[in-house]
């Protein structure tokens, strides 16, 4: 279901709690497991809690509460955009425009060759570098104007 | 004024975080005096209470009597955790402190590890600054193989065990007891308190857990005294503050100053208000905070007691400045969402009434108020604080609160004109995209 790559990656994770405290590494491991596979299928959720000795409905709990797992299918870039004070001060909002109009999309929705899915984020913990944004939940891009945003999706579409 | 002291001191260079650039500049002396001078546990507990040290992520609780709480002889496994969740709006040192300077953390955790008797910690760093998680894992690396953590630490016979595990988007977790479920692999939803971490924290054992900035200060406390870090600030104040200044600025950025520097003082280093604008209303302390006119904050010193005395938090350190082409219900009405959106759902009031807030805020900025939407936001606000888990739902009430409270003539201007006091075109460029001249 998942790599032995991935499943080497989870195992290091689960070495940093307690033996009987396998649960603990969920994070880590549903993560790794959407790096590999894109997103959170119900399946995928399914056998990362076998692996982790742990219900599939707390696994799922995790998966759903927590914003960056995609438990629905995503475009091949996730485009998270800070619209919260800090960054809507600084032109976060205008930023989110920007990319919404360039792609033809809207906050929650996928451009039709799947290419670009466009969220709306709430605090990043980066607000002094407004706007922000993240790609594919683990780059954060800072001080996002037209043309760095330009420079941006012209790099993830090649 | 002195900035950039301790904590940021000597972080130009590319390789900062390296453990090389940190010995040089002096990094685990702190803990290699404890080691050597044989300073007892106790000892280490009484500096840091000397020093005046208060809880850098926001509640400012004093950091030596919450470490003396944590039953040092109790059998078996103690744990320490160090919340870098930071995701309260306008809050972005912690993340700095990960990125320039992790081992005086790792510094900070081992030394507190070995006042409190911890065997294991867990750093537990917001998911949306991945690349900090993974330089800190790296730094626990090079900390390990110099014999600064694991066991036997410098040929000693104590032991800590260091570990870095991150959040995945939930502000809740920020909160402690959240915090600790996260650590356990289950959804963040606070505990109820009684029992305290220090009784009853990751796997029911005994936790302390500190803010990332409140473990960075402590090498500084060990090495010169607590009493030289108190004087650097002023009395129940101690120390050196970072302070994350975000929004209509000049220079947005961290500034580490002393706790009591004039905020005049601060809003100068950063900048001042950007483009020659007049300053509106600035929230002192992450968005939590009750907002305040630009009256009483130029009055006001950057320290806990100043900014309590006036009517706010200091809170985390995030001074979001706005000025005067801010709409105050828009402005509002963002943080609004926030809360709603991150309501974890476990309490009723907070569940239900950040919705309501969000709800009855939004019509109001969308010219569809009615008069009694100012004493309805009030009631709802009071429905919420105090009655729920944990402190999110007073986080929610407090803007509103202090929004309405301060700037309620703007809200009624909104309910009974139907559109905004300051014109849309102002508002436009006023929050257009801007990129400070640090970038």
């Amino acid at each position: 279901m998942l790599s032995q790559e991935s499943l080497a990656r989870i195992d290091v994770e689960v070495a940093k709690y307690p033996p009987e405290q396998k649960q603990s590494a969920v994070m880590g491991a549903l993560r790794i497991a959407q790096e590999e596979k894109g997103w959170l299928a119900n399946e995928t959720i399914d056998f990362v809690a076998r692996y982790l000795d742990m219900a599939p409905i707390a696994a799922f709990e995790v998966a759903s509460f927590y914003n960056m797992y995609d438990i629905e299918p995503v475009g091949k870039h996730k485009i998270t955009v800070c619209t919260n004070l800090p960054c809507a001060l600084s032109g976060g909002v205008h930023a989110a425009e920007y990319i919404k109009q360039k792609l033809g999309i809207d906050f929650n929705e996928t451009t039709a060759d799947g290419k670009f899915t466009l969220k709306e984020g709430e605090c990043m913990g980066a607000c002094g570098d407004a706007p922000v944004l993240l790609v594919n939940n683990h780059r954060m891009c800072s001080w996002m104007t037209p043309e760095k945003i330009d420079q941006m999706l012209a790099d993830l579409d090649k | 004024m002195s900035t950039h002291e301790l904590i940021f001191a000597g972080l130009d260079g590319d390789r900062t975080w390296r453990l090389e650039d940190y010995v040089a500049r002096g990094g685990y002396s702190a803990l290699k005096k404890i080691i050597n001078e044989k300073i007892s546990p106790e000892d280490v507990i009484a500096e840091v209470k000397k020093s005046g040290l208060r809880g850098r992520g926001g509640a400012g609780f004093p950091t030596g009597l919450k470490w003396s709480f944590m039953p040092r002889a109790f059998p078996g496994a103690k744990y320490l955790a160090c919340n870098s969740d930071e995701g309260e709006p306008g809050t972005f040192k912690d993340r700095d402190i990960l990125r320039y300077n992790p081992h005086s953390v790792i510094e900070g955790m081992t030394i507190a590890a070995y006042a409190m008797g911890c065997e294991r910690g867990y750093n537990y760093i917001h998911g949306e600054i991945f690349d900090v998680y993974q330089r800190f894992e790296e730094a626990l690396a090079e900390a390990r193989a110099a014999g600064f953590l694991g066991q036997n630490i410098l040929g000693t016979d104590f032991g800590f065990e260091l570990f870095a595990h991150h959040g995945y988007g939930a502000y809740i977790c920020g909160e402690e007891t959240a915090l600790l479920e996260s650590i356990e692999g289950k959804k963040g939803q606070p505990r109820f308190k009684p029992p305290f971490p220090a009784s009853y924290g990751i796997y029911g054992k005994p936790t302390t857990i500190n803010n990332t900035e409140t473990f960075a200060s402590v090498p500084f406390i060990i090495n010169d005294g607590g009493e030289h870090f108190l004087n650097l600030g002023k009395p129940n104040n101690g120390g050196t503050k970072i302070f994350s200044v975000s929004g209509h600025v000049g220079r947005p950025g961290n500034y580490e100053v002393r706790l009591g520097t004039p905020f005049s003082e601060l809003l100068a280093l950063a900048g001042g208000v950007r483009g020659g604008r007049r300053l509106k209303a600035v929230i002192p302390g992450g968005s939590s905070a009750p907002v305040l006119p630009a009256d009483i904050m130029m009055d006001c010193t950057m320290d806990y007691d100043s900014i309590s005395k006036a009517g706010s938090m200091l809170g985390s350190g995030a001074v979001i400045v706005m000025d005067e082409s801010t709409c105050m219900v828009k402005a509002l009405e963002r943080l609004s969402y926030f809360y709603f959106e991150e309501s974890c759902g476990q309490c009723t009031p907070c569940r239900e009434g950040t919705g309501w807030l969000y709800r009855v805020v939004h019509r109001i900025e969308h010219g569809k108020g009615r008069p009694e939407d100012l004493d309805l936001l009030n009631s709802v606000t009071a429905n919420i604080m105090g009655r729920t888990i944990c402190a999110l739902g007073d986080a929610a009430s407090m803007p509103v609160q202090s929004f309405v409270k301060h700037f309620g003539s703007e809200f009624e201007y909104h309910i009974e004109h139907k559109q905004c006091l300051v014109p849309a075109d102002v508002q436009n460029e006023g929050s257009k995209i801007y990129v400070g001249p640090t970038c």
